[in-house]
């Protein structure tokens, strides 16, 4: 006996209840994340061209941000506000507030250098100073105070290889030079030293675009790894990456944040033409 | 929407619709010819819907590698990803209709042996309903409008209503004269395919809407429940 009414559905409709995302694809919570980095009106000059136009946004703690947009969007200057960058190019000027856990990052007392010690940043090219691996790695934490003893030294160094991905790989010579290591590997120990300072956020800009496939696999999976621990904010070219391994995506275009949100939704339902066309690559 | 850079993948993105709607055309005669194979006992007409069914499954797979390689090759985002995986799910409701139309084909050619019944009548009257629903439904599809989709969406109801009309005359006929319950048998099993047709009609309904939005439709379908559960006939499986 069957107690359905003849009239039934083969498969009941699904049950409109309204969707709330609080997780994202892979069940990590969204809503529970505390804001990291916090902007509002955020606008970029460099002389008399302006550069960003009022950006205001809210980026998780513990999480993958990414910026995603055309050339010349803007998303690389705002990245580079957030540790201020900006401030070692003469003409440039910043106007609106950037807070990391409530506090200006313009204010008159904020030391830039210990500010970029809390903010690490990553470039699209690897830049591992002329030095052994092992110096590469130790140079932030000493010259910070973080660390005081050989002992201590070497555990910040194996520690941050460890966590970069890359202990495995340099164990063995750790007095080789930085520069020796393949592109990938050396991606990994710039990501290295950029945590044996223990920053709080991560700045990457088109960390993978001079890497094969399987290096940027590898950056990709360590992304996420770090992510448990971090705020990471990544600029890329790859909309595919930023699918991958980002929990929110932020599209610029013309100097303005256009749109941002969880990146599940970027993808499957921008609410903007603009991302749209972007991202399913048409002309704008 | 403005073009794609890539004209290929435009093109590729445009392929797919014609199939759809090409494979929808199929589907629609199908079912029309297999309604007019039962009302005017035509064992010809019959049987040529049973042959063109092979037609609907090959072009659904036909459409499946198309899709698998599109999203291998080209990673559709945002609104191409909804199409992409729309006209996927569209073309197994298609394949679904040209399955049951198959069936009441064959079912028709069972009840040419018999004495006709008078509420084979009922069948036209409920394959126009359920035809037009496919018509409706493969507009919307072509034109992307929406309202049209909810439209068919919501008029289900009234095919469930006939179906459970006709469900009541025949068990009428049935308890009046046993020797109808053969014909009577396949005729309920006929109404329940075209009722089963205006289901997958729904779900493309649904499918426009999440295509055009990006989300399903919210709104309950309005169901009707006039009559007291009865023993349902199985779908029958002929894929």
């Amino acid at each position: 006996m069957n107690d359905r009414e003849p009239g039934g559905h083969a498969a009941p409709l699904t049950p409109p209840t309204p969707v709330v995302q609080t997780h994202d694809m892979h069940g990590h919570p969204l809503a529970s994340l505390p804001v990291k980095v916090c902007t509002r009106d955020v606008d970029v000059f460099y002389g008399d061209k302006q550069a960003l136009f009022g950006v205001s946004m809210d980026i998780p703690d513990c999480s993958v941000t990414a910026f995603i947009g055309p050339s010349g969007c803007g998303k690389s200057t705002f990245l580079r506000c957030i540790n201020r960058m900006n401030d070692t190019i003469d003409i440039a000027r910043v106007a609106g507030s950037i807070e990391i856990d409530g506090a200006n990052i313009y204010d008159r007392g904020i030391d830039p250098v210990l500010l970029r010690a809390r903010v690490g940043m990553v470039f699209q090219k690897p830049n591992p100073f002329p030095k052994s691996i092992y110096d590469n790695v130790a140079y932030g934490p000493k010259i910070h105070g973080l660390v005081s003893t050989k002992d201590e030294t070497d555990a910040v160094v194996e520690d941050s290889l460890k966590r970069a991905g890359l202990w495995a790989e340099v164990a063995d010579r750790l007095d080789a030079p930085g520069t020796g290591l393949s592109g990938g590997q050396q991606q990994r120990l710039v990501i290295a030293r950029a945590i044996a300072v223990k920053p709080e956020v991560i700045l990457m800009d088109e960390p993978c675009s001079a890497l094969d496939p399987i290096a940027t696999a590898k950056i990709e999976e360590l992304i996420d790894e770090l992510r448990e621990n971090f705020c990471i904010i990544i600029v890329t070219h790859s909309m595919a990456q930023a699918a991958r391994v980002s929990q929110k995506t932020a599209f610029f275009h013309l100097g303005k944040l256009v749109e941002s949100g969880p990146t599940e939704e970027i993808f499957t339902n921008p609410r903007d033409e603009r991302t749209q066309d972007y991202i399913t690559g048409r002309f704008g | 929407m403005a073009e794609h850079i890539v004209k290929s993948f435009g093109e590729e993105l445009d392929q797919l619709t014609t199939e759809i709607a090409r494979m929808g055309g199929m589907a629609e005669s199908m079912v029309a010819d297999a309604v007019q194979a039962v009302v005017r006992r035509e064992p010809d007409l019959a049987e040529k819907v049973v042959q063109r069914d092979k037609q609907v499954d090959a072009a659904q797979a036909d459409l499946e590698r198309k899709v698998i390689r599109l999203f291998a090759l080209r990673q559709p985002m945002a609104s191409d990803l909804r199409a992409t995986f729309a006209a996927l799910k569209i073309s197994a409701e298609l394949e679904r209709i040209g399955d049951l139309a198959k069936n009441i084909a064959k079912r028709s050619l069972v009840l040419d042996e018999s004495e006709p019944l008078l509420i084979a009548r009922g069948v036209d009257l409920m394959g126009r309903m359920v035809l037009s629903q496919l018509k409706d439904v493969l507009d919307a599809y072509a034109s992307s409008e929406v309202a049209k989709a909810v439209d068919v969406w919501a008029r289900d109801e009234d095919v469930d209503e006939q179906y459970n009309s006709m469900f009541r005359e025949l068990l009428t006929y049935m308890m009046e004269d046993p020797r109808t319950i053969s014909a009577s048998a396949h005729l309920l099993f006929i109404a329940k395919n075209l009722e089963r047709i205006g289901d997958h009609a729904t779900n493309i309904a649904e499918v426009i809407h999440f295509i055009v939005t990006g989300e399903p439709p919210t709104r309950e379908r309005p169901k009707t429940n006039t009559v007291q559960p009865g023993p349902e006939p199985a779908e029958e499986d002929e894929a």
